[in-house]
C-alpha cells in the first residue's frame, strides 16, 4: 500500500468540493433538537452535527467539520444519507455504522478511514442528546450490544474494531488506548487476534470498501 | 497551473533539458579505455568540476551518488557501521530533531543496532543551539551531522559555528545541504564540513542523482554499494552518466543565475507572505524570519486542516504541500512542526509555499486570491 494514496473516489470528491447540509447559520438561531460533537483538533479531525426530529424522524441535519477531504466528504454524505426520503427513523439512524457510509461513498483508501469514522458517533451522540433533552434518557441504552471480549476492562470486540478503523494497526497502540488486557491478561491472545483480523481486514488492499 | 512546491522537486531548466538531449547518443561506459568511454569520462569530470568550483572543494572531493537520500545513509551508515575489517569503536551521532526523513529513519534504523543517537532540541523557530552540540559531545561520538537548511520551514542552521565545535573537538561533521544550495551560498573553504550532501532535482536537474563531498583526509568510509571502483571505489556501478551531465549542467546555471534568481525569488515570497497575512486572519508564519531560506514560507492557517486546503488549492490550479498528518498516512503531523513547540492543531493547519525560478508575479497575485478564498470557505464549513 502506498502511505500517501490519492484515491478518493469520485463521490468523496463530490461531496468534499460541494459540501451538502453544511450549517451556514448560527446555532443559537439554527435551534436543533439535539447536538453531538467528536473528535479534537489535536488529532486533526472534529465534527459537530445538529439534527432536527419530528415524529420519531431526523427530517433536518446540519454539520459543522475541522478536518481532511474525507473527513468532510463522510461528513456530508452522512448528512444526505439520514435526511433521504423525509428523514431516517431514530432507531435506524442510531445503527449507521462508519461502514455504511464508505460504502457510500464508493470506498475510502484504507490510511483515510480513521477520519471517517467520527461522522457516526457524532450523530449518535446527537440522538442521545435529543433523547435526553426530550424526556426520553431511557432509550439511549438501546445500541446494540457488541460481544465484551476483555471483561476486566469491559471492551467489547466492537471498540476493538473501532479503534482500528481510526488508526491503530498493533496490540500494544490498542492496549494504550484502551487498557485492554492489563488486569488478568487472559484476554489478551484474543485480543491480538481482533486486532490482526481487523487489521487485515481494512488495510490489506488500496481501497477498502466496507464488508 | 502555479507550482509552488519547488522544495519537494523543481523543473528542470532549460539548459539542463537540452544538455540532456543532446547526451543521450553518447552511451560510452566512462570506465572504457576506448573513444565512447574516454569521451563520456571527459564529460563526467567536467560536471565533477562545475560542482566543486561551485562549493569551492577540489573535484576529487565529489561523489556521485543515487541523490541526497543515498548521499546521507553514505556518512550516517559509514561512520558506525560497516564491515568486520573496519572494527568501528565509536557509536555515538548526534544529530537534530528536525532531519529529513533520510537522516531520521537511517538514524532511527541505527539504534536498533545498539548505535546511540542524541536528538538535539530546536528552539521555537527551528533553530539548533551551538551550545546543545557541545554539550552533546562525549568521546564515543563518531559523528554530527546537522542540516543546513530545513526544507518544510527553510530555517537555517548556524552550521559555521556548529563546524567549528565539530572541528576543535576532532569529531567528523555532515550536513545535509539538499535544501540550502542553489538558495544560499554555500563555500567549503570558509566552513569546514567534513561531509555535505546534495540532491540533482531541487536544483533544477534530474531525479535519482546526487553528490557526496567528502574532505580530503577525512575518515574513509565503507561504501553503501560495493563493487567496482567507480567514484575513487566510494560508489560501486557504472556511473548514471545522463545524471551526472545534468547535475554539472545544473550546478553550471546556478553559478550564472543564482543570485538574480534568488532575489526574485525572495521578493515574489515577502510578497506572497504579506499579502496572505494581508487578506487572512488568524495565521502564523512557522520558521525563523530572517534566518530562513529565501523561497519557502510555512503558514498555519488556524481551525482548518492542511490536507482539505491542498486539495481545494489544487482545484484552483495552485499546488502546494502540508505538514498535516492526514497527508502523510501516519496519524501524526509533521515531526519538524511539532519540534517548533506549536500546538499539535497547528501543525495540522500548516502548509508549505515554496518558490522557484518559474514563478511570476502573476502566479503570486493569483495564490493570494486563491488562497483567501479557500481558508475562507474552509472555515466556514470548520466545527472549530
Ligand atoms: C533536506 C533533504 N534531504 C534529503 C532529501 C532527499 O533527497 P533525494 O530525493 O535526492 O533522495 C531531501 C528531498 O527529498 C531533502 O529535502
Ligand atoms: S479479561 Fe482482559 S485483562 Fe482480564
Amino acid at each position: 500500500m502506498n502511505d500517501t494514496n490519492w484515491n478518493y473516489s469520485d463521490k468523496v470528491k463530490e461531496h468534499f468540493f460541494n459540501p451538502k447540509n453544511v450549517l451556514k447559520i448560527s446555532e443559537e438561531k439554527y435551534k436543533a433538537d439535539g447536538v453531538g460533537e467528536n473528535g479534537s483538533p489535536v488529532c486533526g479531525d472534529m465534527m459537530k452535527i445538529y439534527i432536527k426530529v419530528k415524529d420519531n424522524r431526523i427530517y433536518d441535519l446540519k454539520w459543522k467539520t475541522f478536518g481532511c477531504a474525507s473527513a468532510i466528504g463522510s461528513t456530508s454524505m452522512l448528512s444526505e444519507m439520514v435526511t433521504a426520503n423525509d428523514g431516517m427513523e431514530l432507531e435506524e439512524a442510531m445503527k449507521i455504522k462508519p461502514d455504511d457510509i464508505i460504502k457510500e461513498l464508493g470506498g475510502l483508501p484504507p490510511n483515510k478511514i480513521h477520519c471517517s469514522v467520527l461522522g457516526d458517533k457524532a450523530l449518535r451522540a446527537a440522538i442521545k442528546d435529543y433523547y435526553r433533552n426530550s424526556g426520553q434518557a431511557d432509550k439511549i441504552n438501546t445500541d446494540k450490544e457488541s460481544r465484551v471480549v476483555c471483561h476486566c476492562l469491559n471492551v467489547t470486540e466492537d471498540e476493538i474494531k473501532m479503534e482500528v478503523l481510526e488508526g491503530v494497526k498493533d496490540f500494544d497502540t490498542l492496549q494504550k488506548r484502551t487498557k485492554v488486557s492489563t488486569a488478568c491478561g487472559k484476554c489478551e491472545p484474543e485480543v491480538r487476534e481482533l486486532v490482526d483480523k481487523y487489521v487485515k481486514k481494512f488495510y490489506e488492499k488500496d481501497i477498502y470498501s466496507g464488508e | 497551473m502555479i507550482y509552488l512546491d519547488n522544495n519537494a522537486t523543481t523543473p528542470l531548466h532549460p539548459k539542463v533539458k537540452e544538455k540532456i538531449i543532446d547526451f543521450l547518443d553518447d552511451y560510452g561506459n566512462p570506465s572504457s579505455q576506448h573513444e565512447f568511454g574516454r569521451k563520456v569520462r571527459q564529460m563526467v569530470e567536467d560536471a565533477r568540476k562545475n560542482i566543486a568550483d561551485f562549493l569551492n572543494c577540489d573535484p576529487d572531493e565529489i561523489i556521485f551518488t543515487a541523490g541526497g537520500s543515498e548521499a546521507n545513509n553514505t556518512v550516517i551508515k559509514g561512520a558506525v557501521s560497516c564491515c568486520a575489517f573496519c572494527n568501528v569503536s565509536n557509536t555515538h551521532i548526534i544529530t537534530s530533531a528536525i532531519e529529513h526523513p533520510s537522516v531520521m529513519n537511517t538514524l532511527k534504523c541505527l539504534e536498533q543496532q545498539n548505535v546511540e543517537v542524541t536528538y538535539l532540541p530546536v528552539d521555537e523557530y527551528g533553530l539548533v543551539n551551538p551550545k546543545d552540540v557541545q554539550n552533546a559531545i562525549k568521546k564515543e561520538t563518531a559523528l554530527i551531522t546537522i542540516m543546513y537548511a530545513n526544507n518544510e520551514i527553510g530555517t537555517i542552521q548556524p552550521m559555521e559555528e556548529i563546524t567549528k565545535i565539530a572541528n576543535e573537538n576532532n569529531i567528523p561533521i555532515h550536513t545535509d545541504a539538499v535544501q540550502a544550495i542553489g538558495k544560499i551560498p554555500v563555500d567549503l573553504k570558509k566552513m569546514s564540513v567534513d561531509y555535505l550532501s546534495l540532491s540533482g532535482h531541487k536544483i533544477y536537474g534530474p531525479k535519482g542523482i546526487g553528490v557526496l563531498f567528502r574532505r580530503k583526509g577525512t575518515k574513509s568510509l565503507c561504501p553503501l554499494i560495493s563493487g567496482g571502483h567507480q567514484e575513487n571505489s566510494m560508489r560501486a556501478g557504472t556511473e548514471n552518466t545522463i545524471g551526472i551531465i545534468a547535475m554539472g549542467e545544473a550546478i553550471k546555471q546556478l553559478n550564472l543565475e543564482m543570485n538574480s534568481d534568488v532575489k526574485k525569488i525572495k521578493y515574489l515570497r515577502d510578497k506572497l507572505e504579506s499579502g496572505l497575512k494581508k487578506n487572512i486572519s488568524n495565521i502564523s508564519v512557522n520558521g525563523h524570519s530572517e534566518k530562513r531560506l529565501p523561497n519557502v514560507t510555512n503558514i498555519s492557517f488556524n481551525d482548518i486542516e492542511g490536507e482539505a486546503i491542498l486539495l481545494r488549492l489544487d482545484m484552483h490550479g495552485v499546488a502546494i504541500s502540508t505538514g498535516s498528518a492526514c497527508s502523510s498516512g501516519s496519524l501524526d503531523p509533521s515531526h519538524v512542526i511539532i519540534a517548533l513547540n506549536v500546538s499539535a492543531e497547528q501543525a495540522h493547519s500548516s502548509i508549505r509555499f515554496s518558490l522557484g525560478r518559474e514563478n511570476t508575479e502573476e502566479d503570486i497575485d493569483k495564490t493570494i486570491i486563491a488562497v483567501t478564498e479557500t481558508v475562507d470557505f474552509l472555515r466556514k464549513i470548520s466545527a472549530i
